[in-house]
């Protein structure tokens, strides 16, 4: 019996103790903004829009790998590899068709170039889902992203137009095979 | 048979093989670089170290090369081990230490044999932070690209190219830590088998150029379990595709065909499935004598009309497409009216070969068998050129003389070194007789450079010496006696020997002498063999559907009992003579193509429909074993085009004869009750209908990307996958996918941890190496003859006078791949050859232009000068330049 009682008491006041606090929640600072006028902050590593990214010296990261695209748990990315003169392979095609795309950022954590980068912009919304397909047109952007300094081919062993073997980082000269010195 | 103990489980293994070998085949991770089932050990590379114990007792164990280890009866081995497994990721890293930062852009990368081991070993983080050792890289011709940076110096690559393949231009240059793989200079490889270089390489220091130029990931390809369609020994492959853009060919394990290795005409000459000029929809010649474009219904219509204004249809058959498409062509037009497609001498000899394999369908060697025989003879057969895979089993079959030496000397076969080491330049017999020298002279006993009537007296000579039964060969002359008695003498003293000839030569003689001897030598041994090759992927299926030939068919349009030719992926520019193919085409009403390469043939036709190339439809094709072999479509193609069998069954229909059949399954078991020769062809693969676990077989892996992305630009909703209606594969990576299927319909090789093709097909194996696990594929058609062949007379047509002979070249004499551009880059330059005296006697000398009228057609080639060559015969380039080549031999009057 008694318990009974103590059991409705404390219901009662819970109750009465929410209400208070929700009532409370009217004198605070307001965390909903009046968007689209006024923007939210998103951190540089919000997974919203993706792009692809140039290298320092301004070519394209991308080398068409296809990392990205087998990373992708919805396979909404398609690059089909082409190669330049000089042999440096780059994307013929890359498209994304982001009426797929989740936004996971497995595609960037697989991209051994950071080429591809998720970006805070997420105002992607379209009347016709047609135009969510992106080419790389739509993709490629003229700056390095969130990654100054990097240059897949500077590291790569492969030589490529400006750079050939032996002279990437930490390469020695080509070896004379001809030369009978050890 | 021996027992022993891996990671604490009881193994019963063949005591003859090495642990590493054993432990593959027993399902055991164990990563390995230098040895290959074919190459077997030299324990270079140190990457497969196990703990090896001495007894129960032991506790401690020692570090031992697996692959360098016998599997002796009570050995105890540890893989599962802290010390070796902490060895072979030091030996991985240290491997690595040089590697460039490449994967991205390495064609090797999701198939590199060096990833999965770094990943198996455990080598996950960089520790090595010095300056790496670069190469310059060669340029290797349109074959192969040449990275040398990636190598890990495990010496695969020259061993098989050195040791296996017999080359010569590929070598191990500079020493210790320099060492270099490549050649003297720039330049094409000189072996035709340098193509598997490109997965014996357990890294992208040799990758595929043909792939690389329109370059996919191995994970996104769409493959299908394809057969070689460039020559009659119907080598399995694998290709891949994408997009419907066939991407490259690989190798398709069966163990008693090609197992692991391919020709480069085989692996580089599919590039034709690709061309621009290819007719991709139906076609009709207007009024201007231009061929235009129609659509499907109104063709329909126009072709009602050919054949209601018909008067006398006559079909042509081919060697090159399936059997379900010239079944289907003879359904057409009528089993009377259908000839089998092939020159009148190829036709002969493709017949004579029939005969012959029938004859001793109980004796028949396997590709694979070749390689354990210890002495041969070849009639008349250039293989190198004719049925390029043979030259590499015939060069492995001269080594069973090492074998022998190292048995005596308790050396295991798997110790490749000392095996070599202990053989020298001992090897079992080859003998060879041809019209002129050949890439196998360098491994032949004294080569005979005959005509082919003489190359077909030498075999029925040498069946004679063997049993005097056989008919006697008249006139001999001593030398020529004395080395038909040591042939003779040696092919008896072997344990297994084996007779190799074939069609190339246009010759029905040599055919049957090859029959005479291997009936006069079994006589004696039980374990003799005969291996027969014929001209293309289906001769041998279309001399056991029709013995006409092509000339009854032109025949027929000459004398005016048909007006209408309805060929099928032929083109007769290449089986007559140009001014009687002209005459003819002039003279019917319609000539009606179905093809899928821009030939002569469709220049001329005046109706042309798009049939499939083997990309492009299911189809079976016998090889020169009577294997039948089912080829699976690669991938639909975005145009109206459908396989050669379903267009002549419209045809029926529109004129008026529809066939009963409604899909293939239907069709193959039409041909059957038709054609009772054929009866097995059903088994060759499972029905349309068949199911594992309720699935279909993927055509791709399961990581196949992209797919909602990849025809988005076209159509942001996804298509829906196409279903196959012909085979139970599934053009998707969905299905069931692994040891239990049906090993005819293993579109390509992957298992968990193994992703490089040849590694990855250890797990579809009984053993390494082995047999696939549920048959190797394919249904052989000929069973043991009830009674024993007579022998042949011993007649030969010998020519008085100058002959012309075929050259074949391995690249260009075939057709169809003739027109991949990889290979019409290796083309040769077209010239008529003589020997010295002969060209003395013509008045001409080398360089200079030559020219000879041959059936009737003219071709002026400059001549060079082959020492090689009979007196007064004349060495003619067949297949190419325009030379119609499979009506010689003839006798020519320069
Ligand atoms: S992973 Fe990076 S480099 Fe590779 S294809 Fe994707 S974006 Fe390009
Ligand atoms: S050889 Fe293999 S490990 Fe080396 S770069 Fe190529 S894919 Fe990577
Ligand atoms: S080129 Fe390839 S096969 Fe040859 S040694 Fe180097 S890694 Fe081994
Ligand atoms: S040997 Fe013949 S069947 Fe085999 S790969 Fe070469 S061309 Fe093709
Ligand atoms: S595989 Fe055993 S040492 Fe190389």
């Amino acid at each position: 019996m008694k318990n009974a009682a103590q059991n409705a008491f404390s219901a009662t006041s819970s109750v009465l103790r929410t209400i208070g606090m929700t009532f409370m929640h009217s004198f605070r600072k307001r965390d909903t903004i009046l968007y689209p006028e006024e923007k939210p902050y998103l951190p540089p590593r919000y997974r919203g829009r993706i792009v692809l990214t140039r290298d320092p010296d301004g070519a394209e990261r991308c080398v068409a790998c296809n990392l990205c695209s087998v990373a992708c748990p919805v396979d909404c990315i398609s690059v089909v590899k082409t190669e330049d003169e000089t042999g440096r392979w780059y994307p013929e095609t890359f498209r994304i068709n982001f009426s797929r795309c989740i936004y996971c950022g497995y595609c960037e954590d697989a991209c051994p170039t950071y080429a591809i980068q998720l970006t805070p912009d997420f105002e992607m919304g379209e009347f016709d889902r047609q135009n969510m397909v992106y080419e790389k047109s739509d993709l490629l952007i003229s700056g390095v992203g969130k990654r100054p300094g990097y240059n897949f081919y500077r590291v790569a062993g492969m030589s490529v137009g400006g750079k050939d073997k032996g002279q990437a980082e930490n390469e020695a000269e080509p070896v004379d095979i001809k030369t009978l010195l050890p | 048979m021996a027992t022993i103990t891996i990671d604490g489980k009881e193994f019963d293994v063949d005591d003859t093989e090495n642990l590493l070998a054993v432990a593959l085949s027993k399902g055991f991770d164990l990563p390995y670089f230098c040895w290959h089932p074919e190459l077997h050990s030299v324990g270079a590379c140190r990457q497969c170290a196990v703990k090896s114990y001495r007894n129960d007792e032991d506790d401690k164990g020692m570090l031992v090369m697996a692959c360098m280890t016998p599997c002796s009866d009570g050995g105890r081995f540890e893989i599962d081990d802290e010390e070796a497994a902490e060895m072979r990721r030091q030996v991985i890293e240290w491997l690595m230490t040089n590697h460039p930062h490449d994967c991205p852009v390495c064609e090797e990368g999701g198939e590199c044999h060096l990833q999965d081991m770094t990943l198996m070993a455990g080598h996950t983080q960089r520790r090595y932070r010095g300056p790496k050792r670069t190469h310059k890289n060669q340029d290797l011709g349109p074959f192969i690209n040449h990275e040398m940076n990636r190598c890990i110096a495990c010496y695969r690559c020259v061993r098989y190219y050195r040791d296996y393949a017999d080359g010569d231009d590929l070598r191990a240059l500079g020493s210790h830590n320099n060492v270099y793989f490549g050649r003297e200079s720039d330049g094409a490889f000189d072996n035709e088998f340098s193509g598997n270089l490109v997965e014996v390489c357990p890294t992208g220091v040799f990758t595929d150029k043909t792939l690389g130029a329109h370059y996919n990931r191995k994970w996104d390809m769409q493959n299908a379990p394809g057969i070689c369609n460039h020559c009659s020994l119907g080598c399995n492959t694998s290709p891949g595709s994408r997009q419907g853009v066939l991407k490259r060919i690989q190798n398709r394990y069966h163990g008693e065909i090609n197992h692991y290795f391919l020709c480069d005409r085989g692996r580089f000459g599919a590039g034709f499935v690709n061309r621009d000029d290819r007719p991709r929809q139906p076609l009709v010649r207007n009024a201007d004598g231009v061929l235009e474009p129609r659509e499907m219904d109104v063709m329909r219509d126009t072709m009602e009309e050919v054949f209601a204004q018909a008067n006398g249809v006559v079909g042509v058959g081919s060697p090159r497409a399936s059997l379900e498409d010239n079944f289907a062509l003879r359904h057409l037009v009528g089993a009377d009216n259908f000839t089998n497609g092939m020159a009148p001498a190829d036709s002969a000899a493709s017949v004579a070969a029939r005969d012959a394999i029938a004859a001793n369908a109980d004796r028949l060697a396997t590709l694979r068998e070749v390689e354990s025989c210890d002495a041969v003879l070849i009639l008349g057969e250039d293989v190198t050129q004719t049925a390029p895979r043979l030259a590499l089993s015939l060069r492995q079959s001269r080594r069973n003389k090492h074998l022998e030496h190292a048995a005596a000397n308790k050396i295991p076969k798997w110790h490749a070194r000392a095996v070599r080491d202990i053989g020298q330049y001992n090897n079992s017999p080859i003998f060879s007789a041809t019209t002129s020298a050949t890439r196998l002279d360098d491994i032949v006993m004294t080569p005979q450079r005959l005509r082919p009537a003489a190359i077909a007296e030498l075999g029925f000579a040498v069946a004679h010496a063997l049993d005097n039964t056989a008919p006697k060969v008249e006139q001999l002359d001593a030398d020529t006696q004395a080395l038909v008695d040591a042939i003779a003498e040696t092919l008896k003293g072997a344990k297994k020997p084996l007779i190799v000839a074939g069609t190339s030569l246009g010759d029905p003689a040599i055919l049957k002498a090859a029959a005479n001897a291997t009936k006069a030598l079994a006589a004696a041994n039980e374990a003799t063999r005969l291996f027969v090759t014929l001209a293309e992927a289906n001769s041998l299926g279309m001399a056991m559907m029709e013995e006409r030939d092509i000339d009854h068919a032109l025949t027929a349009v000459e004398d005016g009992s048909a007006d209408t030719l309805v060929v099928m992926q032929n083109c007769l520019y290449e089986r007559a003579p140009k001014a009687r193919v002209d005459a003819v085409i002039k003279k019917a009403k319609n000539v009606v193509v179905l093809d899928h390469s821009m030939t002569r043939t469709v220049g001329e036709a005046t109706h042309v429909l798009p049939s499939g190339s083997f990309a492009e439809s299911d189809g079976t094709l016998v090889n020169n074993e009577g294997r039948a072999q089912r080829f699976f479509q690669l991938f639909i193609p975005d145009a109206p085009m459908q396989e050669g069998w379903r267009w002549a069954a419209d045809l029926a229909e529109v004129a008026g004869n529809k066939p009963e059949w409604l899909g293939m399954d239907d069709l193959i078991k039409t041909i059957v009750a038709d054609c009772p020769q054929f009866a097995g062809i059903e088994d060759a693969a499972p029905s349309q209908s068949f199911r594992k676990f309720g699935m279909r077989f993927p055509r791709s892996p399961h990581r196949f990307s992209g797919r909602t992305a990849m025809y988005a630009n076209v159509d942001v909703r996804e298509r829906r996958p196409e279903v196959d209606p012909d085979s139970p594969l599934a053009y998707s990576m969905e299905g069931y996918y692994g040891e239990q299927q049906p090993p005819s319909t293993i579109a390509y090789a992957w298992s968990p941890g193994w992703d490089s093709n040849q590694a990855a097909i250890t797990r579809f194996q009984d053993e390494v190496g082995g047999h696939l696990k549920g048959g190797d594929p394919g249904i052989r058609l000929f069973a043991a003859p009830g009674a024993a062949a007579e022998f042949w007379a011993a007649e030969v047509t010998a020519v008085d006078g100058w002959q012309a002979v075929p050259v074949y070249h391995i690249f260009g004499s075939e057709s169809q791949s003739a027109r991949a551009p990889a290979i019409a880059e290796r083309m040769p330059k077209p010239e008529y050859r003589v020997n010295a005296e002969a060209a003395k006697a013509l008045g001409v000398t080398a360089g200079d232009s030559f020219e000879l009228a041959v059936n009737g057609e003219t071709h002026a080639f400059p001549l060079a000068i082959d020492p090689s060559l009979p007196d007064r015969t004349i060495g003619v380039p067949v297949g190419m330049h325009g030379v119609c080549g499979l009506r010689l031999p003839v006798e020519v009057k320069p």
